[in-house]
C-alpha cells in the first residue's frame, strides 16, 4: 500500500522528517515561479522586454477575470489569488514531465492550499469591515442559520481540497493505468486532456477563492 | 470462500457501484447546466463571457460530487479502515 500511485513516496529522511516526492516537486514549482519572476524583475530594470510584456499580459488578464467575478475592487487580494493560480497551474502541468508527479496529486498539498484560503477569508473580511462587522454576517439573514454558516465554512474548504486532489490524482491514475495496459503512445490524448483540466482546475480554485473572499469583504452570501 | 475473499469481492463491487452511480447524477446535472448556458449564450451572445464564467464555477461545484464518490471508492479499495479485520 505504501508504494501505491496515490500514496506518498519517501525520497530520503532528514532526522525525523520524511522528505516525500510531493515536497520536492512543490519546491521545484516554487523554484520555477521564483526563477521566472526574478528573470522578469532583472530584465525590467533595463528596458521593455518581451518577458515583461508577457508577465504583464498574464497578470492583467488574471486581474480582469477577478474584477468580473468579485464585482468589487480585487486589488487587496490580487497577490494571494494570482500566486495560488500560478502555483496550482504550474504544479498540475508538472505531472506531465516524465518521472515527475504533480504535487497537487497529494491530498496534503491541496489541503494546505485550502487551509490558506480558509484563513484568508476571515483575514480579509476583518480587515475590510472590522471584527464586529465580519462576525455580524454570520447572523444574517437569521441567527438560526448560524450553525449552517459555520458548517459551510468548513465544508467548502474540504470541497476545495478534495476537488483539486481528486481531479489531478484521477488524471494521473488514468494515465498510469493506460500506460500499464497499452503501449507508449496510447496515453497521449489523455495527457492533452491533462493540460486542459490542469489549467481549468487552477482557474476554478482561484475563482472560488475570489468568490469567497469578495463575499467576506462585502458580507453577502457565497455559494458553498 | 473465506472471509477475506468475500470482503474483497464486496469492496470491489461497492467501489464500482459508487463510481457508477456517483457519476450518473453529476452527468445529468452538468448536462442540464450546459444546456441552459448554451441557450442563454444563443439568446445573448454579448453576455457569453459572464455566462461561461458562471457555468465553469457551477460545473466545478457539480463535478466535486463525482470526485467525492471517486475518493470514497478509492478509500473502499485501498485505504479501507476495516480491512484489518479481514486479512488472513
Amino acid at each position: 500500500m505504501d508504494n501505491n500511485e496515490f500514496f506518498r513516496q519517501i525520497v530520503f529522511r532528514i532526522g525525523p522528517i520524511e522528505v516525500t516526492t510531493t515536497m520536492l516537486y512543490s519546491l521545484v514549482v516554487s523554484a520555477i515561479l521564483i526563477g521566472l519572476a526574478s528573470v522578469v524583475h532583472v530584465l525590467m530594470a533595463r528596458r521593455l522586454s518581451d518577458w515583461q510584456v508577457a508577465a504583464e499580459f498574464l497578470i492583467e488578464h488574471l486581474e480582469a477575470i477577478m474584477r468580473d467575478m468579485s464585482a468589487g475592487d480585487p486589488r487587496p487580494y490580487t497577490p494571494l489569488v494570482v500566486t495560488l493560480a500560478l502555483f496550482i497551474g504550474v504544479a498540475n502541468l508538472l505531472g506531465l514531465l516524465p518521472g515527475m508527479r504533480a504535487p497537487t496529486a497529494d491530498l496534503s498539498t491541496t489541503a494546505a492550499l485550502a487551509v490558506v484560503v480558509f484563513l484568508a477569508v476571515p483575514f480579509y473580511g476583518i480587515r475590510a469591515r472590522g471584527l464586529a462587522g465580519y462576525l455580524r454576517h454570520y447572523l444574517k439573514p437569521s441567527p438560526l442559520l448560524l450553525p449552517v454558516e459555520v458548517i459551510t465554512e468548513f465544508s467548502r474548504t474540504l470541497a476545495l481540497a478534495v476537488r483539486l486532489f481528486g481531479n489531478v490524482m484521477s488524471e494521473e491514475l488514468v494515465i498510469a493505468v493506460l500506460l500499464s495496459m497499452a503501449g507508449l503512445l496510447v496515453p497521449v490524448p489523455m495527457m492533452m486532456l491533462v493540460v486542459l483540466t490542469g489549467i481549468v482546475q487552477a482557474y476554478i480554485f482561484s475563482v472560488l477563492t475570489v468568490v469567497y473572499l469578495s463575499a467576506a469583504v462585502r458580507a453577502e452570501k457565497a455559494p458553498s | 470462500m473465506d472471509k477475506h475473499t468475500i470482503f474483497v469481492l464486496v469492496a470491489m463491487l461497492l467501489a464500482a457501484l459508487t463510481t457508477t452511480l456517483g457519476s450518473i447524477g453529476p452527468a445529468i446535472g452538468q448536462s442540464r447546466a450546459i444546456i441552459s448556458a448554451l441557450d442563454a449564450i444563443a439568446r445573448q451572445p454579448d453576455a457569453s463571457d459572464r455566462i461561461s464564467r458562471a457555468l465553469f464555477v457551477g460545473l466545478a461545484m457539480i463535478e466535486s460530487l463525482a470526485i467525492y464518490c471517486l475518493v470514497i471508492a478509492l478509500i473502499i479499495l485501498f485505504a479501507n479502515p476495516f480491512s484489518k479485520f479481514f486479512t488472513p
